[in-house]
């Protein structure tokens, strides 16, 4: 049995933010409240709050149905509503979740939108997404935000331009409808100057894996890192709060040589630094993690915690100019980011936290994400001789999740890392 | 004292054990069915390299002599396939008592009788075949599996029965071979081999009793070599017989590898991923290898190799084992051969025909249905054979690609058949100077690379 792991000041706070949250969603309808469905990729929170609305992220709902082994009825429920298996299953199971009464992860009812705001970063399902939904509830208003692929490898200024004139003239229009409120600048630049502050934070708590040990695992206790810059809390008091609470905790473990915590206690002895690409699986993540911890396995960095923003390479929200950040914001995401992009990226990541291997977790339903995963992987072994490996598993659908295909997989690769280390350690 | 190492490779349909001395030369191997009982499975696999070596060692103890002497060659041959013989009687003898106690268990009267009749039958029969069949090594080419054989030989018997007692016989069969296949029979190799050349020296005494025109050269050539020679041949072997049947086969070190390798009897500092084996067995036979290939019972498995045989990145089948070993033994029920007549058949193919290859059930229904429409068998099998590879081809691109030199290994590499479209698709798609490699120990690449970890981390 697991042992009962003491919880750190971060994790209680975060905790209490995201129930605050679920809580405020619950009396939406009494407080008057105005509910926003958006995505977590290219995310614009920010503006959203200087609304006065409440953001729902129908992708976070439908991992924590997967992690409160939920999401299994939900699939099926939209299965027989006529959604194919092919179809991804974060959808199938938000769908399944509204087709049930759209109870969220803390119990409460999870309000109708009044706005479904459509920021389609780099993921084309989402468009047929927020389709579904309209037919679900019939009448709500509709903002489309279309984000320009980085293409050819970087943000011109036409394509800000582009963005920031959607803002304009579809979105903001349609928020203020929405909400009754007029687009207020200076609000929006307020809450855009504590985002700039969560950007610096999360940077350099992502930092910390240059350390050995490393103190955090940047993938399993990552997702938990980024939950409240994508669930809401980007521009608020609050997360700057949590961000340097947590930083803080890190910087502790650091001073302690103290490695990643992991729901067993802490990892003892650092054997394997992995850079993934992909998401997590959610429905047996506790298993998933599992095969890493037990092997001695951290995750130094992975491409998952960068889907809500990418803030490596240097980009920070300006708040005195709002709607390009928040244009630019978009355009970075790491699945708008082209191929050659992510491959740059995932490199540096590689070679800053001296990783021993690269691995890839191919999300069956996920396209966004799939596409390329194989080029990626194999220009990164060529260009950084690193060894490689690739698993397979699902997002929130727990029938492609195979235990044993997975752990034999993975052993695989960790006696391949081992042999590697052994050999060149003889030379 | 001499060090050895053992490999043992629990694979999904066989088992395989390798033994190799401190250079890493291979000196014996051994190879079963997997069964429910993988300790069985392993321990067989690892009892036949165990008894192989011996013979291996006096080999090379006598390797002047059978360097100079084809006599001397023929008689060890025959001493070899002898004491095989032995122990699949001795398999059978038991075979037999179980069948008994079956027929006891399962039927009452008339029929008990009738079918305990049919048995000793059966019995009688395949007992002095299966004994010609080894001394003329026309087993070789066939599955050498003791449920195989008998199965075969049964099933044939079977057929010549009347239809009502096709079902009750095959209820004997399959309830007595299952609990046979998994006790651990146990030989003493001494025994054996002087009780192997005891009967050889019976067989011999006849040729010598034959007039020359009896056994011509055009019935065994190699025969009349040991004509009127026996006797001494014997009498200067059996000291050497007498040191190989005491020398103690010293395992240093072992290491298990393949599917089952969890479930191996062995420390977890002894067990290895199959992947690591395969490549690492693949590149110290062709050191120069890069890509390994590797089509087994269930898994299809590419990976790609550094200079030193260590692995950089693999992949591998993960929903589907259409187009492994598996799938060919369900084409052959389909088309009631056996699985070593597949590739032969299809290489007589004279143009291939089309086969989707995505599932192994459909493609039997499609092969009913070319069937129908009149196709030939070996141009149906051809097309098979190439939907196989093509499903290969597409894990090898996969896994990045095709890097000189490419070899290939498992099972389904003695297909030839197979073999011909990975040689073609492989020189095709990657180029014409890919050096293509394949062993006749191709099956035993897993367990050499578990030896040779053994080897490593003594």
């Amino acid at each position: 049995m697991a042992k009962e792991v003491a919880k750190e000041r971060s994790m209680i706070i975060q905790k209490e933010m995201i129930t605050g949250h679920f809580k405020e969603l619950g009396a939406a309808k009494e407080t008057g409240k105005k509910v926003v469905y958006t995505f977590v990729p290219g995310n614009i929170s920010e503006l959203i709050l200087s609304f006065g609305m409440l953001p729902v992220y129908p992708e976070l709902n439908a991992l924590q149905s997967g992690m409160r082994k939920k999401s299994g009825d939900y699939i099926r429920d939209a299965e027989q509503h006529g959604h194919s298996e092919d179809v991804c299953t974060y959808v199938k199971c938000d769908v399944g979740m509204m087709l049930n009464g759209n109870i969220g992860p803390t119990g409460e009812k999870i309000p109708k939108p009044d706005l479904l705001l459509l920021s389609y970063t780099g993921c084309f399902t989402f468009l047929k997404w927020f389709e579904t939904l309209e037919r679900l509830y019939p009448g709500v208003p509709v903002a489309l935000l279309h984000t320009p692929y980085q293409e050819a490898h970087k943000i011109t200024p036409e394509m800000t331009a582009y963005m920031v004139k959607q803002l304009k003239e579809e979105v903001i229009p349609k928020m203020e409808q929405v909400s009754g409120n007029k687009y207020d600048e200076e609000k929006l630049k307020s809450i855009l100057r504590n985002s700039s502050k969560v950007e610096d934070f999360i940077v350099k708590i992502f930092d910390t894996t240059k350390h050995r040990p490393s103190p955090i695992d940047a993938y399993f206790a990552g997702v938990y890192y980024i939950g409240p810059i994508n669930s809401g809390f980007r521009g608020t008091p609050e997360a700057v709060d949590y961000y340097a609470e947590l930083y803080k905790e890190i910087l502790t473990r650091i001073d302690k040589k103290l490695g990643p915590i992991t729901p067993e206690g802490e990892m003892e002895e650092e054997r394997f630094r992995l850079v993934v690409e992909g998401p997590p699986n959610w429905t047996h993540f506790r298993e998933f993690w599992k095969l890493f911890y037990d092997m001695g396995a951290v995750i130094v960095a992975s491409s998952y915690t960068k889907v809500g923003g990418v803030y490596d390479m240097g980009f920070r929200v300006n708040p005195d100019k709002p709607l390009e950040s928040l244009a630019e914001y978009c355009m970075n995401c790491y699945t708008n980011l082209n191929l050659q992009q992510r491959v740059e990226l995932l490199s540096k990541c590689i070679t800053d936290y001296q990783a021993d291997g690269f691995l890839v977790n191919s999300i069956k339903s996920c396209n966004s994400f799939s596409a390329g995963q194989l080029m990626i992987m194999q220009q990164l072994e060529r260009k950084l001789e690193i060894p490689t490996g690739f698993i397979e598993s699902d997002l929130v659908d727990p029938r492609y999740f195979s235990y044993s295909n997975i752990k034999n997989r993975l052993e695989s690769f960790f006696q391949m890392l081992e042999q590697r280390k052994m050999i060149l350690t003889r030379q | 004292m001499k060090k050895y190492f053992l490999g043992i490779d629990l694979g999904s349909t066989t088992s395989k054990a390798i033994i190799i001395d401190d250079r890493d030369t291979i000196i014996g191997r051994g190879i079963t069915n997997t069964r429910a009982n993988y300790t069985v499975a392993t321990e067989i696999a690892r009892l036949e390299a165990i008894y192989n070596a011996r013979f291996s060692i006096l080999k090379m103890k006598l390797e002047d002599e059978i360097e100079s002497k084809p006599e001397y060659k023929k008689y060890i041959k025959d001493v070899e396939a002898v004491f095989q013989y032995l122990q699949f009687k001795r398999r059978l003898d038991r075979l037999n008592v179980q069948f008994r106690d079956t027929i006891e268990e399962t039927f009452s009267g008339e029929k008990r009788e009738n079918i305990s009749g049919y048995i000793t039958r059966i019995v009688k029969e395949i007992g002095p075949s299966i004994l010609d069949e080894y001394l003329n090594g026309s087993l070789g080419q066939k599955n050498q599996f003791f449920r195989d054989i008998v199965s075969e030989k049964y099933n044939k018997e079977v057929n010549l029965l009347s239809k009502e007692y096709f079902e009750p016989m095959m209820l004997v069969y399959d309830k007595s071979i299952t609990h046979v296949e998994n006790e651990l029979t146990e030989y003493n190799f001494r025994e054996l081999v002087y009780q192997s050349m005891e009967l050889l020296n019976d067989k011999y005494a006849q040729i010598d009793e034959s007039a020359p025109d009896e056994t011509g050269v055009g019935f065994d050539g190699e025969l009349n070599l040991l004509k009127g020679n026996y006797k001494h041949i014997y009498d200067s072997l059996k000291e050497h017989i007498s040191f190989v049947s005491n020398l103690d086969i010293h395992i240093s070190n072992m290491v298990g590898t393949g599917y089952g390798r969890a479930l191996l009897p062995f420390p977890e500092k002894s067990i290895r991923s199959e992947i690591l084996c395969h490549a690492f067995g693949a590149h110290a036979v062709f050191p120069n290898t890069r890509t390994v290939l590797d089509i087994g019972g269930q898994d299809t498995k590419a990976i790609q190799v550094d200079s030193h045989g260590l692995v950089t990145s693999f992949y591998m089948n993960d929903r589907c084992a259409a187009g492994c070993g598996r799938y060919l033994g369900y084409i052959a029920d389909e088309f009631s051969i056996s699985l070593n007549e597949l590739g032969p058949l299809a290489i007589e193919a004279t143009h291939e025909v089309n086969i989707c290859s995505t599932c192994t059930v459909f493609a039997a229904a499609e092969i009913r249905e070319l069937l129908n429409v009149g196709q030939k068998r070996s141009d149906i099998l051809a097309g098979l054979h190439r939907a196989i590879v093509m499903r290969a081809m597409s894990l090898l691109a996969r896994s990045g690609g095709v890097r000189n030199e490419f070899t290939f290994t498992g099972g389904v590499a003695r297909n030839q058949a197979v073999l011909k479209y990975v040689s073609e698709l492989v020189l095709k798609n990657y180029g014409n100077d890919i050096k293509i490699n394949v062993h006749t120990d191709s099956i035993f690449m897993g367990a050499l690379g578990g030896a040779m970890f053994a080897r490593r981390s003594n």
